[in-house]
């Protein structure tokens, strides 16, 4: 299949990404969105063939206009279920419906974080971050090279499905590389600064089950001008 | 004593077009090679664990060092796993026939059709990677789901309510199915209904219950 095919107009998409501020889309997840808020698909910031050769066309667009959907799709349908059985005082269906949220909730958080942390080189992915974060990833590991060593043991470790994350404490601002199982989100004392799906959907059609190349690969497209601004 | 990779009963292109070749190969080949090479580097000095087959090593989990459980955890049970399944698929599949493995299963689900939806929710609905099966305890059939390469063999300390005798597996692992389903898992469980070995499933059942 042409990676051409693959590709929206870009004119398109950069329509869409100007009519629709991040902050809406952040505001999703927010505590202080109303309850009813659905969740959709953010737009890929590029085409799905701009992360070639690191990720393929044929990768970006089953991950994002399947999957993602999927998690997007079924996190709405949790979450109606949720809201109608707190509304109506059914707390044991409430419980129950707990892992979906979990699951396509996460799943919906993590992914729309992965497309705005990734970017094709001609919109500066794999150049190395400057300001803050440079000085904070050399103070905590010496430099980038050894934190892309940490961040890609830790990936290779990550029994089943998973994802890790660059992460900074809220507290002390301290930067920490973390794995999280199967969708589970960066919640509680750590926010996201940048992260990696470990899932072999996000690489198996181009990789098989050499996910250690992926892992060497994908830091060709990461955008680190995203993780900048995710640092608190 | 090392693990080996066991030889498949039959060839990499014999279950198409519901299992495609090159799942088959790459699964076989690299997948379950890479957990025996991973597990024999684990129990390299302990000849005690390691000269035991592979699924009696998963009953004995709990025997294993500490510093050790969670390699053996993964890829003990990935061999385990792994070299079940071959054995659970074939490419002279037929239905079920009548017998005690049918009955057993008309006791527990009221019908046939009945476990195939269970086994098809439960594979459909395992969060990330792991396993759907059918396995024996306590006299009883019931579907069960384990996460990554967990083993029912493994016993209630490790697997909770999915401990018991696997009679029939499946692998949900997108690795499993990724080639030629892409996200579309319902279809993959669709097919292995055209691949599953009841005839092993039966001996399975016998040895289970004796």
């Amino acid at each position: 299949m042409s990676t051409t095919m693959l590709r929206n107009s870009t004119l398109l998409r950069s329509a869409l990404r100007s009519a629709v501020p991040t902050t809406t889309r952040v505001a999703a997840f927010s505590s202080s969105a109303p309850i009813k808020a659905q969740a959709t698909l953010p737009d890929l910031p590029y085409d799905y063939g701009a992360l070639e050769p690191a990720i393929s066309g044929q990768i970006m667009e089953l991950h994002h206009s399947k999957h993602h959907q999927t998690y997007v799709t079924n996190y709405n349908a949790a979450r109606t279920k949720m809201a109608d059985a707190l509304q109506s005082g059914d707390i044991a269906t409430a419980i129950a419906t707990q892992p979906a949220i979990n699951f396509n909730g996460g799943g919906n958080i993590n992914h729309t974080l992965f497309w705005e942390n990734l970017a094709p080189k001609s919109q500066g992915g794999g150049e190395p971050p400057s300001g803050p974060l440079a000085k904070s990833i050399d103070d905590h590991y010496g430099s980038l090279e050894k934190l892309k060593e940490v961040f890609n043991t830790q990936l290779a470790g990550i029994q089943g499905s998973g994802w890790c994350w660059l992460v900074q404490d809220n507290e002390t601002g301290a930067l920490q590389v973390k794995t999280y199982a199967n969708q589970d989100p960066v919640v509680g004392r750590w926010h996201p600064l940048l992260g990696v799906d470990a899932w072999e959907h996000a690489y198996y059609l181009q990789y098989e089950n050499k996910k250690v190349e992926y892992f060497k690969n994908i830091w060709s497209v990461i955008n680190w001008k995203t993780a900048e601004k995710r640092m608190k | 004593m090392a693990y080996t990779l066991p030889a498949l009963p039959y060839g990499y292109d014999a279950l198409e077009p519901h299992f495609d070749e090159e799942t088959m190969r790459i699964h076989h080949t690299k997948h379950h090679q890479t957990y025996i090479t991973n597990l024999n580097n684990a129990l390299k000095d302990n000849n005690e664990l390691s000269t035991l087959d592979v699924q009696d090593l998963m009953t004995r989990f709990n025997d294993v060092p500490a510093d050790k459980k969670p390699v053996v955890r993964n890829h003990g049970g990935g061999h385990a796993n792994h070299s079940f399944f071959w054995k659970n698929l074939t490419p002279n599949n037929t239905a079920l026939a009548d017998g005690p493995l049918k009955s057993a299963i008309e006791k527990a689900f009221g019908s046939y059709e009945a476990f195939q939806q269970a086994f098809e929710k439960a594979a459909t609905t395992v969060f990330g990677s792991g396993w759907a099966w059918l396995i024996l305890k306590d006299g009883a059939l019931k579907v069960v789901t384990t996460a990554n390469q967990d083993s029912p063999l493994m016993g209630e300390s490790v697997v909770g309510a999915s401990a018991g005798y696997p009679i029939i597996g499946l692998d949900v692992w997108e690795h499993a199915y990724y080639l030629k389903y892409r996200n579309l898992r319902p279809d993959y469980i669709k097919a292995y209904w055209k691949v599953v070995n009841w005839e092993y499933a039966t001996k399975r059942y016998k040895e289970g219950s004796s």
